[in-house]
């Protein structure tokens, strides 16, 4: 009974923490970047989303990784492509700031993922790859004229 | 001819397929007419994706597939050419009696019996049922067996941090990776960014298509032709062949 009773406190605590109606909480509540255009859902209610949005992305990363099942539904990049977006001034709120959809949350709830040590933390073409590639090239081609080693371990 | 391509591709194929011509970006061709998955669809065994390399084509110097690779991938280097990623490297090879050299792009060579899936002591080395040997970097600790047991040097380790990846090629520190054959676009039905990079340059060394379909170009022209494997000795059957060796 007790747990019960405790458990439903902690519900109720935790639907007070999402849902940001009081305007009184002591710790700012995380802003929820609402995708632009009308008529725009997510792939599923908002409450689904809130519980299972891990289990649909890890589901989706086994299936696309090792079966190469591309469906958008649950794809990563997709939930990248629609939270993500400019401010007025074109910039976009990198993931380790509290403006990013996906770190707001995270940082709110104090958890920790790595996701965006590999992924891109917003859409293909906000994505700024610098000039540095062109001296990766440069690199290649002086190790190519100085790496003899290979061509003698081929013949 | 490359004006016939632009024009009308169409028309030029048309035509190349009375002549029987298959020169000019044969993958392409025979990508478009021969796989077609649809997006929630696994990966079947039925096709085998493999690359074929005709080393006269391939010129000295010439980095178009690298640089494509690169781009793709959104490969930067950190000042450091000895552990900086490289997932195709250009290799000469030159013949000690003759002097003759000649100049191949070396990657991941997709083996059917991969010695680093052998190795891997996670799993997050494997093979998909096309052929296609991958990382799971969800999965890979790093431990860099893999490193070790390809013989083409094909893997590299990722030692830093890494910025501005790509939407469709997720990398980060402390995994290994290797040449994907590009498999987010094979399985949009595109070719590799190299052997398209290559046939724009007009090198046409690279061809890329399904080994298991004996109809496919790469089929045919592996038939008419043959195709070596590097290093066949080690019987791995591997999934890129060159040609002029
Ligand atoms: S070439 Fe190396 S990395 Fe590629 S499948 Fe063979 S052993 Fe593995
Ligand atoms: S480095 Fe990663 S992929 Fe390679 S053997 Fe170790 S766990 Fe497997």
């Amino acid at each position: 009974m007790t747990n019960r009773f405790l458990r439903i406190t902690f519900l109720l605590a935790g639907l007070a923490l999402l849902f940001p109606v009081t305007g009184s909480a002591e710790t700012p509540l995380p802003t929820i970047h609402e995708p632009e255009g009308e008529g725009v859902k997510c792939v599923e209610p908002e409450d689904v989303m809130r519980r299972n949005h891990m289990n649909f992305i890890l589901h989706q990363r086994d299936e696309t990784m090792h079966e190469g099942i591309r469906t958008s539904k649950y794809s990563f990049a997709e939930c990248i492509n629609c939270h993500v977006e400019p401010d007025e001034n074109g910039n976009i709120a990198g993931v380790d700031t509290k403006d990013h959809f996906c770190n707001g949350c995270h940082e709110y709830a104090a958890v920790t993922i790595d996701c965006f040590e590999c992924h891109a933390d917003r859409p293909q073409k906000f994505i700024d790859r610098g000039g540095k590639s062109a001296s990766l090239q440069d690199e290649l081609h002086q190790t190519l004229a100085a790496d003899e080693d290979m061509g003698g371990e081929l013949k | 001819m490359s004006d016939s391509v632009n024009h009308s591709r169409r028309s030029f194929l048309e035509k190349s397929a009375v002549v029987g011509a298959i020169t000019i970006a044969p993958g392409i061709l025979l990508h478009q007419v021969a796989n077609a998955k649809p997006d929630d669809q696994a990966v079947s065994d039925s096709v085998r994706w493999g690359m074929l390399i005709n080393t006269n084509n391939c010129e000295q110097g010439c980095t178009d597939c690298i640089d494509a690779c690169n781009t793709e991938h959104g490969l930067v280097g950190n000042d450091r050419p000895k552990s900086d990623t490289q997932y195709i490297r250009k290799v000469t090879l030159r013949d000690k009696m003759t002097g003759h050299e000649l100049s191949l792009p070396l990657m991941c060579q997709h083996c059917e019996t991969a010695p680093c899936v052998d190795v891997c002591p996670t799993g997050a080395s494997f093979k998909r049922k096309d052929g296609i040997a991958l990382v799971d970097k969800h999965i890979c600790i790093g431990c860099r067996y893999c490193m070790m047991a390809c013989p083409f040097k094909a893997r590299s380790f990722v030692h830093e941090e890494v910025k501005n990846q790509t939407l469709s090629a997720p990398r980060g520190k402390g995994t290994v990776e290797s040449c994907t054959m590009c498999v987010h676009r094979v399985d949009k039905d595109q070719i590799p960014a190299c052997v398209e990079a290559c046939g724009k340059g007009k090198h046409d060394a690279m061809m890329f298509g399904d080994l298991n379909d004996p109809n496919s170009t790469i089929s045919k022209e592996l038939e008419k032709h043959g195709g070596k494997q590097i290093r066949a000795d080690l019987q791995l059957n591997t999934a890129v062949r060159y040609q002029g060796l």
